[in-house]
């Protein structure tokens, strides 16, 4: 069974990366984009689903985790010349003038950064609960967004940076995707894993089993953001520009969405979620945009779309809570007991 | 600071008594609200924005003269929070907590999103009645009428709902669900109706707070009620989420604050909507029941 | 020396007074009770003694054991009044709660292995990365706390949700769950809860057990005065927040005091 398991594991990962090289091949710019957007949004799903789904924190800051994460790596991957196109109002800083470092080091650094504000942020914010840790995140969001729209000569303000070096691609999306969905399975697996949902099922038992509330929590918020900040990079690096309007609270919304979708606290369910919505999203741009049957045209709506989306958020929450997967795992051995079940039980039907 | 004469801080500070005004009217919605589900009403900002909206084509569309058009608004606006409350909040009301508050943001995001496709993303001037927009002459000091106005219709409506939960037999269940939500449902309260009620008047409250907004800043955006809604949730949990004097104060607070930061540190104008939050925070950290709130602990 | 000692705490809140001077040591391998009609403040004590609430008069002390380099044993006194809950649970105090308060969603095996968690001497980093220095824990973990689930009886649902267990089981699984953490004093709050009489008998069974097989002490709030009566060395009883009586079981029925604020009798 061990065997077996192992040997279905190498044959997905292999026909993952068989996929993507069949995408770089065939797949326009345009599809490109959207395959790299699906490996981000599971990277940002995870995250929130790591604070929100495992940990039971109600965090709604991630937009401004994410507009970190791309403003260092961008800073960062800008070349020297691009920096003085870029800030023509007001000079950049000048240690940051004459930087510029390849991606590898720019995304860790992007996610080392996040990582330093969420626990700046998680320390005093994650003593308080529920919708007041909510609000309060939702805050802290916001401000992070307002001073990014204000330090000119480190962020450029409001005009935001242009010109970013695309270096996303989809190995690197997906890439860090995969990585982050061993970190999430192994993390979540494992003794540290099992404290954070504990914390989510009753914090007063969790601390009263020895479990130091603030510890895990400030943990489990740190990692969290370092993995948004990283999300964040790559999405700026993808997109080659990024302003500070970017980074609003409806961003974090279609992660929670995401998150929702696939089932609070369920990995494979976010994993799925993410790449059903993006997909979605861009395939329902038709409802904003006007369709041409020859014979007649029928107006897009501007906006149709996350009418839509809201709406579909209100009736999973409000008709299947659970969303996707609820809290459980698509795992090797529920998929081959289903088969082999119905294999034997065909086999009694013959019999 | 120094070149501030008397006038212009005079004229600062009824601005700030004005714009304190329309956040207190507003928080109250969310404090009420929060007092009986113990849930933020993320929609508040939302069910604000349609009562501007209304009032805007009630004028502009139907030709209807403007107070009459100001009352139609009201009303819809409070059937509108009540309905809200009946689609998106009643079902869940034994669900856990960060569900009801999933429901609560997606409800508040389709109805901006529907809100851009009805109404357009484009923004609408709001039309002004020219008794709001006239200039009064009290000591030298030169206000717009309406800055005159919206403390006194806000005094108004504080006065009259005071006396609605201390001296009316359905002022005095709505405080017995907000302390004891399931022995009100002992003591024969119907508790759906309580609620309903309470977003009903909180809606209410609203749409007369939208109508001045309207007024004061007469350009409407679908998303005009996320910022002010946000800010009055603030205004809530400053003065204490649950009591309605809490709320006033902690809109005054806020009010008053903004507007006196950006007169007197310019140079901060900039992060003028960041205030909140960071008060926001500040206060959450000292005093987590904000200024005027009880203590909640939760039974062991 | 008493292994735990609460001295004259006392618990206000606003102007009601839930527990006042409260005086209590428990001795090293005792069973001891805490009774009183309801809302006498056995809860609010539990939770001054576990550090939920922080009391707002007196001291609460507990004697540690440590080690010296050669191996020798020492006892001293900490005053842990100020401590937080988990630190108080890694000293050595453990408890159960009134309203059981499993971690519902996750296994029963999950719920015990969790208790473990306070001792783990692996960062988060290696156990994501599964370096042998965790493993190692993680497998002992395990291991360990399937032992217990044996001693308890509880292995045989060790991989059900713990909400699906019956309510008896809960409870066991509630007083498993506490002996994880290695307690060295045990706080049972109302383990009888909703029991029959035979279910009861069983409980205390197991008390007396587990006191002998972990080397515990044990102080107890309960109800059922045939359990109480029945197991407890020492009983105290609280009214109204204020210590009315205590004493040996018998000494504790035939007190007047107990009998009126049971009774009622003014």
């Amino acid at each position: 069974m061990k065997n077996t398991k192992r040997i279905l594991n190498i044959i997905s990962i292999i026909a993952l990366i068989g996929l993507l090289f069949i995408f770089e091949q065939t797949f326009d710019s345009y599809k490109m984009r959207i395959v790299n957007l699906c490996g981000i949004y599971v990277i940002l799903g995870l995250s929130l689903n790591l604070i929100n789904g495992f940990t039971g924190l109600f965090s709604l800051g991630h937009a401004g985790f994410m507009a970190v994460g791309a403003y260092t790596a961008g800073l960062l991957t800008l070349s020297p010349a691009m920096k003085q196109m870029n800030f023509f109002m007001k000079p950049i800083v000048p240690f940051l003038a004459e930087v510029e470092w390849s991606f590898l080091p720019a995304l860790i650094m992007a996610g080392l950064v996040t990582a330093l504000i969420g626990f700046l942020i998680g320390a005093p914010a994650l003593k308080l609960r529920d919708d007041y840790l909510a609000i309060a995140t939702l805050g802290f969001g916001e401000i992070i967004r307002v001073v990014f729209t204000n330090t000119q000569s480190l962020t450029n303000g409001a005009l935001g940076l242009k010109g970013l070096p695309t270096h996303t691609n989809i190995w690197w999306t997906w890439g860090i995707a995969f990585i982050t969905i061993l970190f999430m399975v192994f993390l979540i697996k494992g003794s540290y894993g099992k404290a954070f949902k504990a914390i989510r099922e009753d914090e007063i038992a969790a601390e009263a089993m020895g479990i130091s509330l603030f510890k895990h929590k400030v943990m489990a918020f740190t990692m969290g953001a370092f993995l948004a900040g990283v999300g964040g990079a790559l999405l700026g690096n993808l997109l080659g520009t990024i302003d500070p309007n970017m980074f609003r609270f409806t961003l974090t919304f279609n992660i929670l969405l995401i998150v929702v979708l696939g089932g609070i606290g369920s990995i494979t369910g976010t994993v799925i979620s993410a790449v059903v919505v993006t997909v979605a999203m861009e395939y329902l741009r038709v409802l904003d945009e006007a369709i041409n049957l020859g014979f007649i045209r029928i107006e897009g709506i501007p906006g149709m779309r996350m009418v839509v989306f809201s709406l579909l958020l209100m009736i999973v929450i409000l008709f299947y809570q659970n969303g996707l997967m609820g809290s459980n795992e698509f795992t090797w051995d529920w998929f081959l007991e289903k088969k082999f079940l119905k294999k034997s039980g065909k086999k009694e039907v013959k019999q | 600071m120094a070149s501030m004469t008397f006038q212009v801080f005079m004229q600062h500070l009824t601005n700030g008594i004005s714009l304190g005004s329309l956040y207190a009217l507003i928080a109250i919605g969310y404090t009420m609200v929060y007092g009986i589900l113990r849930l933020i009403n993320f929609a508040h900002g939302d069910i604000f924005m349609i009562g501007t909206y209304v009032a805007f084509y009630g004028v502009t569309l139907l030709a209807l003269p403007w107070w009459l058009s100001f009352i139609v608004a009201i009303i819809f606006t409070c059937f509108f929070g009540m309905t809200v409350e009946r689609a998106a909040y009643r079902p869940l009301r034994n669900s856990p907590k960060i569900s009801v508050l999933i429901s609560a943001i997606g409800v508040s995001f389709f109805i901006e999103n529907l809100a851009i496709v009805v109404f357009g993303g484009r923004p609408k001037a709001f039309p002004i009645p020219p008794m709001f927009n006239k200039i009064i002459n009290i000591g030298g000091v030169s206000i717009v009428s309406l800055t005159f106005y919206i403390p006194v219709i806000t005094l108004l409506l504080l006065m009259g709902l005071v006396y609605f939960i201390h001296h009316t037999k359905t002022g005095m269940a709505m405080r017995a669900v907000s302390k004891d939500y399931e022995a009100a449902r002992l003591m024969a309260i119907d508790v759906d109706k309580i609620i309903s009620l309470t977003f009903g008047i909180g809606s209410l409250l609203a749409a007369v707070g939208g109508i001045m907004w309207g007024l004061k800043f007469p350009q409407l955006v679908p998303l005009m009620g996320v910022m002010p809604g946000l800010k009055c949730f603030i205004a809530a949990v400053i003065g204490g989420i649950g009591d309605i004097k809490g709320a006033v104060l902690g809109g005054f607070i806020l009010g008053l604050g903004e507007i006196m930061l950006v007169a007197l540190l310019p140079a901060l104008t900039g992060y003028r909507d960041a205030f909140a939050f960071i008060l926001l925070i500040l206060i959450l950290l000292v005093k987590p029941t904000g200024l005027m709130g009880q203590k909640l602990t939760e039974k062991v | 020396m008493s292994i735990l000692r609460a001295d004259n705490i006392t618990m206000k809140f606003g102007g009601l007074v839930a527990v006042s001077n409260f005086q209590m040591a428990l001795q090293e391998g005792e069973i001891v009770g805490l009774i009183g009609p309801n809302g006498a403040g056995k809860t609010t004590a539990f939770n001054m003694i576990t550090g939920v609430y922080t009391p707002t008069e007196g001291q609460i002390y507990f004697t540690e054991e440590i080690k010296d380099s050669q191996g020798n044993p020492s006892s001293h006194e900490i005053n842990i009044t100020q401590y937080r809950p988990d630190q108080i649970t890694k000293l050595g105090v453990a408890r159960t709660f009134q309203n059981i308060r499993l971690f519902k969603e996750l296994s029963v095996l999950d719920n015990v292995i969790i208790a473990n968690h306070l001792r783990i001497k692996s960062d988060v980093i290696s156990s994501i990365l599964r370096l042998p220095n965790y493993t190692r824990e993680e497998k002992a973990m395990i291991e360990k706390s399937i032992h217990l689930l044996e001693e308890v009886g509880l292995e045989g649902v060790m991989h059900e949700k713990s909400s699906s267990l019956p309510y008896g089981k809960q409870r066991r699984l509630e007083i498993a769950r506490a002996l994880a953490t290695n307690p060295k004093v045990l706080l049972l709050d109302e383990p009888a809860a909703g029991m029959n009489p035979k279910e009861s008998l069983e409980l205390m069974d197991f008390v007396g057990e587990i006191r002998d097989r972990f080397k515990l002490t044990i102080f107890m709030i309960e109800h059922h005065m045939q359990v109480v009566m029945g197991i407890c060395e020492r009983i105290f009883v609280l009214d109204h927040g204020v210590t009315i009586a205590q004493g040996t079981p018998s000494e504790i029925q035939n007190n007047e005091k107990v009998i009126e604020a049971y009774l009622g009798v003014d």
